[in-house]
């Protein structure tokens, strides 16, 4: 499997994922407004449950890649030496990765 | 005068005789004219999709820039009631609004300059006039979600 995101795949990704987190976050902000959690207990509860933590996992996941091919676009243009474009990349690709690991194991872990 | 200047000089003025100018267009190189560059942003007059895509880009980094903060105050509200209180708290500050309703424009421009731009991946409102319209559409609607959410915050 290729990881590296360009071209048509790139254009792919970012358009799967942008269908994915609109109908989340549509999904989320409806379910905060009809019914905003009273307290520590109920949020948690409903974050727990097996549908929502999965979703919201997947929606990190969409958002993580969505935001990887958007930032990689954006250093293209404005990152010009490759001394800087290099490390730059990295950088975010790290942070990503680590969100992404972080929410993993928040999601995963409830109860 | 070089050779070159009084060639765009005499073009410049309509051109004395058509057919002499016309010739020696063979002998100069075409690109040796200066092209105009002029692309000071804050001073050419954008068309209004221009704007649009612009602040979808602008709105994107600013919502990617806010993905750890999001994560950590997902991670805090989930911890333990305490940590819930923290959120709850720190959401509902004065100092906290102003980022927020900002996060909320931002999210608001980007999701629907994104479903405009998904449309014209299908080729829906991709004509002049629709695509005008829909820019307008966007970046008001954008604008005008963002005072709801300062409206409800306040």
């Amino acid at each position: 499997m290729r990881l590296v995101l360009t071209g048509l795949r790139a254009w792919l990704v970012q358009r799967v994922s942008a269908v994915y987190l609109l109908a989340f976050i549509l999904f989320f902000i409806g379910r905060l407004l009809v019914a905003p959690p009273q307290d520590f207990v109920s949020w948690r509860a409903w974050v727990a449950q097996p549908a929502v933590a999965v979703a919201m996992l997947a929606a990190f996941a969409a958002l993580l890649f969505h935001a990887w091919v958007g930032l990689r676009d954006v250093m293209l243009d404005y990152v010009k030496p490759i001394a800087l474009r290099a490390p730059a990349l990295a950088l975010v690709a790290g942070a990503l990765i680590g969100i992404g690991l972080w929410m993993l194991r928040l999601l995963s872990a409830l109860e | 005068m070089s050779e070159a200047n009084r060639e765009r000089a005499s073009d410049a003025q309509g051109g004395a005789t058509p057919g002499a100018g016309e010739s020696r267009r063979f002998l100069v190189r075409q690109d040796a004219a200066p092209r105009v560059v002029f692309l000071n942003l804050l001073q050419i007059q954008m068309p209004v999709g221009a704007l649009t895509s612009i602040l979808h880009r602008a709105s994107g980094v600013l919502l990617a820039l806010a993905i750890p903060v999001v994560a950590w105050l997902l991670a805090r509200s989930l911890r333990d009631a305490n940590g819930y209180a923290d959120v709850a708290a720190w959401l509902a500050s004065p100092a906290v609004k102003p980022v927020a309703i900002l996060w909320t424009w931002a999210l608001a421009h980007h999701l629907l300059a994104g479903i405009r731009h998904m449309l014209s991946d299908i080729d829906a409102g991709s004509r002049l006039h629709a695509a005008r319209r829909s820019a307008w559409t966007v970046n008001i609607a954008g604008v005008a979600i963002a005072l709801l959410a300062a409206g409800a915050l306040w």
